[in-house]
């Protein structure tokens, strides 16, 4: 048996699934509790798991951020939900500092078993300050695990991964495929962290995405199907751990990689994952490797900027289609 | 709100206070020394003059609670039970120090008896003691955090983020400011909107405003138990501000000239361990019982600085060690 949920649904589904397995899960953020999340995501917790273990907070992303390390450190495998992405930036030192780097710098005494869910990305006409697609900041700093899921599917199992991982997660949930559907099967789900997903095959090209611009990658591959481009969508699924394995494998296989990423240009994940490609399968390549990526800009709210900012289905098929000429 | 102790702790916990003060005021002594021979590298923030804060709460602490203090911390993690001779391991970059040289002066760490870090960017621990004493309400452990950090750090936002935090979930968690007058090279009182950093700010978070003599390990002890005891029977947080004084400057770079000289002469006059021992004199110890302990400490220095300058240096391979829980660093496949 499978059914169709929303995006939204598998998150607190995820949650749900982890807090009735393992008494040691807890849940804190803004609004997560009675209201059920900004974005609806955690509705229902707190009526099935109690008020001790689904808790508001303050507006207090340190206290928040700072409270999870502490219980992690004292027997609690706890989440904390960090409403936007964006705000990452105020705790920044928690989550970057001190998170990332504590089992390293006491040689493995204090061990952080916990997870840092949040909104992530645009499409939704939130402007520059609540919009971001911030996973490369995540992936910059050691010590971090980086997962951004793109389907229902995989928010239940790779949130189900993260909460049992021993190393801190950062959980990217994307703000825009909220409403997205999609099968899950009945019964637990748990996935793998660091496995990418190979979701269409084909021989002629290799396109990278990840969370919101697989669809798109989805959906251009269609198109270019209709103009005889068969082309293999890999979907990343986790940054850190990185699958360079399929990455590699389906760049040999067709010859010609493309990246469609929604982060800002400088420093994006691609740029990581390319230099890779390129240091270790530079002779398996046809052509240049080409990133589909956001201009180095913030992100403007109107929906005719913002649509014109983040990379398209359109440009994805118009960018292959013309190095494949 | 000033505290006055009456009648003070018995005489076998004094001459206990009386020698970890005197093993932390060594140790220092002893690694700034070290630092000064090329041994130590990097910095150093000493505790010297601020030993009876942590002597009087690591003495009423019990095993099992956790210590949180910054990159000043070199007293309260060996006073919590660090092993010296890995302490100063640590400061020479040892792979027998107690984080195996990954650490170092500002990073010290030994969770097997509840020192679970100093931390250097200044106020982060306060949220992070903040939810270890959460997890001791949820697992029903009936441990008390106790955070330590200076009066430069009422200033930060996490200082107030974690004290609302602590108030409102009603936290087992005892912060403590060691007011030593100065943030970095600056006076505090010039750059605070209030004349007690951390008391005047306590009615903010519906606390009481508790000021006491940091360089009295009776007070200290005698303030910590109630405040321990109040936390572990759920009756919440408490903000202590301790007034004491460093005698040297902020750091190894720092002269501390800043200060003036009359200040000094007043703080050194009230150095918290000779000012002990006459106590302690009055109070039925017998000379044979101070100078046993003085006798044990220097010997007890001696081998632990022995213990480190004779400790291996760590092998480049362990560079690469504990990232990850699987003890290894690898972040793709
Ligand atoms: C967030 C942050 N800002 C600045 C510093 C640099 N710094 C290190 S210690 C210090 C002074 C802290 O003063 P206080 O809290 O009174 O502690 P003390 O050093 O007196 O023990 C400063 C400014 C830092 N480590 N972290
Ligand atoms: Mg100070």
């Amino acid at each position: 048996m499978a059914e169709l949920i929303t995006y939204r649904e598998a998150v607190a589904r995820a949650l749900a699934q982890e807090m009735e397995r393992d008494d040691t899960v807890y849940l804190i953020g803004e609004d997560v509790a009675a209201a059920g999340g900004v974005f609806k995501t955690t509705p229902g917790l707190l009526e099935r798991f109690g008020e001790q273990r689904v808790r508001d907070t303050p507006i207090s992303e340190e206290a928040i951020i700072g409270a999870v390390m502490g219980a992690a450190m004292n027997g609690l495998r706890p989440v904390a939900e960090i409403m936007f992405s964006d705000f990452l930036a105020t705790c920044w030192d928690l989550v970057a500092n001190q998170i990332a780097k504590t089992r390293y710098m006491t040689d493995g005494q204090v061990a952080l078993p916990l997870v840092i869910r949040t909104a992530n990305g645009g499409g939704v006409r939130f402007g520059a300050q609540h919009s971001q697609s911030l996973e490369n900041w995540a992936m910059s700093v050691p010590g971090l695990k980086v997962v951004a899921p793109s389907t229902p599917r995989d928010v239940i199992a790779l949130m189900a991964a993260s909460v049992r991982d021993p190393d801190p997660v950062i959980f990217f949930e994307h703000k825009g495929l909220f409403a997205s559907r999609g099968e899950v099967p009945d019964g637990e789900l748990v996935g793998q962290l660091g496995e990418a997903s190979v979701v269409r095959s084909g021989p002629d090209a290799t396109i990278l995405a990840l969370a919101a611009m697989v669809p798109k990658a989805l959906q251009a591959a269609d198109e270019l199907a209709a103009r005889g481009i068969e082309a293999t969508v890999v979907d990343l699924r986790c940054l850190v751990p990185l699958d360079t394995r399929t990455i590699l494998s389906t760049v040999a296989d067709t010859g010609r990689v493309f990246t469609v990423e929604e982060n800002p240009r400088l420093c994006g994940w691609g740029a990581e994952v390319v230099s890779i490609i390129a240091e270790e399968a530079f002779y398996d390549l046809d052509s240049p490797i080409v990133r589909i990526t956001t201009d180095h800009i913030p992100l403007p709210a109107s929906d005719i900027l913002e649509d014109a900012t983040i990379p398209s289905v359109t440009r994805i098929v118009d960018t292959v289609t013309r190095s494949l000429d | 709100m000033n505290v006055a102790v009456a009648a003070g702790p018995d005489l076998d916990t004094r001459l206990r206070i009386y020698r970890m003060m005197l093993e932390a005021r060594r140790f220092e002594e002893r690694a700034h020394q070290l630092f000064l021979e090329g041994l130590v590298k990097g910095t150093t923030h000493l505790g010297i003059g601020q030993e009876a804060v942590a002597a009087g709460f690591a003495a009423a602490m019990r095993s099992d609670d956790l210590t949180f203090c910054t990159y000043r911390g070199h007293n309260h993690t060996l006073l919590r039970g660090a092993p010296a001779g890995r302490l100063m391991s640590e400061l020479l970059g040892r792979s027998e120090g107690v984080c195996g040289g990954k650490g170092g002066s500002m990073h010290l760490t030994w969770a097997p008896a509840g020192a679970m870090g100093s931390y250097a960017i200044v106020g982060a621990h306060l949220p992070i003691a903040a939810g270890a004493a959460w997890a001791a309400v949820e697992r029903g452990t009936e441990q008390v955090a106790v955070c330590f950090f200076g009066d430069g750090t009422t200033n930060i936002g996490a200082f107030h983020e974690a004290l609302n935090l602590a108030v409102v979930w009603d936290l087992p968690v005892v912060f403590v400011c060691e007011n030593n007058l100065y943030m970095e090279y600056t006076p505090i009182g010039s750059v605070t909107a209030v004349e007690r950093p951390a008391a005047d700010r306590a009615a903010a978070y519906g606390l009481e405003g508790v000021v006491v003599d940091g360089n009295d390990p009776d007070v200290v002890y005698e303030t910590a138990a109630d405040a321990l005891a109040r936390a572990r029977d759920g009756g919440g947080p408490s903000l202590i501000e301790a007034v004491t004084y460093r005698h040297g400057g902020h750091s190894r770079a720092d002269p501390g000239t800043y200060r003036p000289d009359e200040e000094v002469r007043q703080w050194l006059a009230r150095d918290p361990i000779p000012m002990y021992r006459t106590r302690l004199a009055g109070a039925g110890a017998s000379e044979d019982q101070l100078g046993g302990v003085e006798q044990s400490v220097e010997s007890w220095i001696e081998v632990a600085v022995e213990e480190a300058k004779a400790a291996p240096e760590p092998s480049v391979d362990s560079i690469a060690t504990e990232v990850w829980a699987d003890g290894g660093s690898r972040w793709r496949n």
